[in-house]
């Protein structure tokens, strides 16, 4: 765990059930459901696989034994319907946790989403909210192809009404999904599913690592949660700020200490609501910024970063924001390690930012 | 230019060529309307299943036509109500006021006092008849035109028209278009205007209040023309799979703006067939028929009581007026369909009805009908007296950045705050 997750953990943490544990991804995001389903007779978890089966990726895995059928159940192959459905069970009273199967198939929603969920509050005026939690696993590096692949969180961030989520380890994905959860408001929880089963340095051709010994894998197995829109210095440095979020972060990381580039690196954690005073605060000390994400470039959520930046940090600017991302390209099968942003393409970024 | 990829049939293979069918309603403006080829079968003939039969035992009722109500005002059959005299007169006044308030609203449209209105002119049955055999805490997932609903709940006929007016006292603080009420009190949910969106949402209202042991259930209401969205089919899966307490009603008034019934299916089959494809209960009415729309909103209600399952209602009725008050008949239909509408209007037939029964007579209708003009008329000084939309801003301007979320996060207070900046310096 670091410092500054330590930090927010002890603040709104039940201590007497918090032992840490070693866990994955995934079995953090199990635990979480877990945890509020056993708090909460309110929440409740569907979606395509996620019951007897325990969902493709076995975040729900056996939690439909734990808590039944009425609370945790396979759905129709329809993501239009498993979002309709969710806002009438907000609208009932539930506390619904849709799963996804991949962001990729979450267009079918996309206008129960982005015209009834994120726009219900504002337009009953309260009468009516929907307090859904979608966790979708997203992005690539797992020769997933076009349909298997994407980071869509762009789309989402653009929307009124939405929060939009994206842990980058165990701990933190247990503790955003559990404060999603208690959140009142629609929240999309993208998980970076090619760091489910272990920290991704951007070589693809090396080893896979697992989350075994990693500081952030050592999760408490009860409750605790991590306040939305509050990011994490992953790394403090004087070089340049990197903003990033999801595989990424284990990328930079990895790419920075290869380069010997003494560099800040802030995970964003949460896009909206977005923690602009860190941002802002890194970017005046450093003077150079670097956004790095595997979203297409072109109106991505780092063009909102690299504006938000332009616009409060212009006269500590040194030299122009950088974007590195994937290309505005469908993500491409076999050209996979090709198209992902990964250690040269940061490298590179950095370069520029740094030569004068 | 782009290259074109279409492939023409340069080949000349020797076969005939394919041809492609675009319906065409079968009358046009300038017609004269005539419906005597329609299949109407006698009001006494249709069978009533028992509640809780299999729906594959029933699937003629998706293709026949529940009546009660026959051509004299008697109402006959296996499917009639009998429902005492007060229920019926009930009824027949809520019906009454329905189209009372929608005369007043539409003219307060035209007199610039709001900038839209939705009649349901030819269809107060297939409201006002169903909120009467459901229960009042059942709960309500309309598209909007189903006014009929809160007016047969008693809800306030001036907090609705305040919510046209997008006045001070709206509810809604002047965010939705006129007619796009939300009334929790009443069991009545936020209208989108997106089409039946509301569908798979009152499905998961339904799954939730079965998975908790509730006794209540939701219905939905759609038009013919939208249940060719993908929200209808997977509605219509999830309430098939969970046999979700839900009723399910088509709104099959024959035209979806100007594009008649053809364009969402009707040349090939009915909207209750949809039924059973998807082995749900489905019940094909006459949706200008308020007995009929009772039994069947009844019958389908204590189905789903029994847990046996979901029903999918088509109410066959007719659209008299034009979409909206953005749209023009004229221009696509035959002036006369209206007048000429085989299954009469829903009002004039309860009303003959009730006389028939020696419970009503044509002076205490015309006293009444004077009297709900009268009613509407005062609701709507009373509600103007909170301000008509576009004379002043009846919101504080702030309020437009609240209720986005729960808390207002930062960069809405940061455009909050420029918008007050903005006003200042412009002087406002």
């Amino acid at each position: 765990m670091s410092e500054v997750a330590k930090e927010v953990a002890g603040d709104v943490a039940d201590e007497a059930d918090s032992a840490p544990k070693q866990m994955n991804m995934i079995q953090a995001i199990n635990s979480a459901l877990d945890v509020m389903m056993a708090r909460d007779p309110d929440v409740i978890v569907m979606g395509e696989d996620v019951g007897f089966f325990g969902g493709v990726f076995r975040a729900t895995a056996g939690l439909q034994a734990k808590y039944g059928k009425n609370r945790v159940f396979d759905t129709p192959i329809t993501e239009c319907g498993i979002i309709g459905v969710a806002v009438g069970m907000g609208a009932y009273g539930l506390r619904p946790v849709p799963e996804i199967q991949f962001a990729d198939y979450i267009y079918p929603a996309l206008d129960q989403l982005v015209s009834e969920a994120a726009r219900l509050r504002y337009r009953s005026a309260g009468e009516f909210i929907a307090p859904m939690t979608v966790r979708s696993p997203f992005g690539g590096g797992i020769f997933g192809g076009q349909t298997h692949s994407q980071s869509p969180e762009g789309i989402f961030t653009h929307v009124s009404g939405m929060k939009t989520v994206i842990p980058s380890t165990p701990y933190d994905a247990k503790g955003l999904l559990i404060a999603a959860i208690e959140d009142n408001d629609p929240t999309l929880f993208f998980e970076p599913k090619r760091i489910y089963n272990g920290p991704f340095d951007g070589h693809y051709d090396r080893p896979a690592k697992s989350w075994a010994g990693h500081a952030d894998a050592q999760v408490p197995e009860g409750y605790y949660k991590i306040p939305l829109g509050k990011a994490r210095t992953v790394r403090e440095g004087g070089a340049l700020t990197i903003l990033c979020y999801g595989t990424m972060v284990h990328v930079v990381v990895n790419t920075i200490a290869d380069a010997g580039v003494d560099a800040e690196i802030i995970d964003l954690r949460t896009l909206v609501p977005l923690d602009i005073e860190a941002i802002e605060a890194s970017v005046k000390k450093t003077g150079r910024c670097l956004i790095v994400h595997e979203a297409t470039r072109t109106g991505g959520f780092g063009a909102e970063l690299s504006a938000q930046v332009q616009e409060r940090c212009f006269h500590h600017l040194e030299a122009p924001i950088e974007r590195v991302t994937g290309f505005d390209t469908p993500y491409p099968h076999s050209l996979e390690w090709a198209y992902f942003p990964g250690p040269i393409r940061i490298r590179e970024a950095m370069t520029k930012i740094l030569k004068d | 230019m782009a290259e074109r990829h279409h492939s023409g049939n340069e080949a000349g293979r020797n076969l005939p060529p394919l041809s492609l069918h675009v319906p065409e309603p079968h009358f046009r403006p300038g017609d004269e309307a005539d419906f005597s080829t329609f299949d109407i079968p006698a009001a006494d003939a249709a069978p009533r299943p028992d509640e809780t039969a299999a729906a594959s035992d029933m699937r003629d009722m998706a293709y026949g036509l529940v009546r009660v109500l026959d051509e004299d005002g008697q109402a006959v059959g296996n499917w009639n109500p009998n429902l005492p005299p007060e229920t019926l007169l009930r009824m027949l006044r809520a019906m009454a006021l329905t189209r009372a308030f929608d005369e007043r609203m539409f003219r307060a449209q035209r007199q610039g006092k709001t900038s839209f209105y939705m009649k349901c002119t030819g269809e107060e049955a297939v409201a006002v008849a169903a909120a009467m055999a459901l229960d009042r805490d059942d709960m309500c997932f309309p598209s909007y035109r189903q006014q009929g609903l809160l007016i047969a709940r008693d809800w306030s006929i001036v907090d609705m028209m305040n919510q046209i007016y997008s006045n001070k006292a709206d509810r809604m603080r002047g965010r939705q278009l006129p007619i796009m009420y939300s009334v929790r009190e009443a069991g009545f949910f936020s209208i989108s205007g997106n089409l039946t969106t509301q569908y798979p949402q009152a499905v998961g209202w339904a799954m939730a209040s079965a998975a908790r042991g509730d006794t209540r259930i939701a219905a939905t209401w759609c038009g013919e023309g939208s249940t060719a969205e993908g929200d209808f089919h997977s509605a219509c899966t999830f309430a098939s799979v969970y046999r979700a307490p839900v009723i399910m009603n088509v709104v099959n008034n024959q035209w979806a703006i100007s594009s008649f019934s053809g364009f969402a299916g009707a040349e090939a089959t009915t909207f209750a067939a949809r039924a059973v494809g998807y082995g749900i209960a489905g019940l094909r009415i006459d949706g200008n028929d308020a007995l009929a729309v009772y039994a069947a909103t009844r019958w389908a209600a204590d189905r789903a009581r029994s847990n046996a399952g979901p029903t999918l209602i088509e109410h066959f009725t007719y659209r008299v007026e034009g979409h909206s008050t953005s749209d023009d008949p004229g221009q696509y239909r035959s002036a006369d369909e209206g007048s000429h509408w085989p299954l009469g209007d829903p009002i004039a037939r309860l009303k003959q009805h009730c006389i028939g029964l020696g419970i009503w007579d044509e002076e205490r209708h015309t006293a009444m009908d004077a009297e709900l003009a009268t009613m509407v008329k005062d609701a709507a000084r009373e509600a103007e007296k909170n301000g008509i939309l576009g004379h002043g801003m009846h919101q504080p301007f702030e309020t437009m950045f609240e209720d986005v979320f729960e808390e207002m996060p930062w960069h809405l207070r940061e455009q909050l705050q420029q918008a007050i900046d903005e006003k200042k310096a412009a002087g406002i």
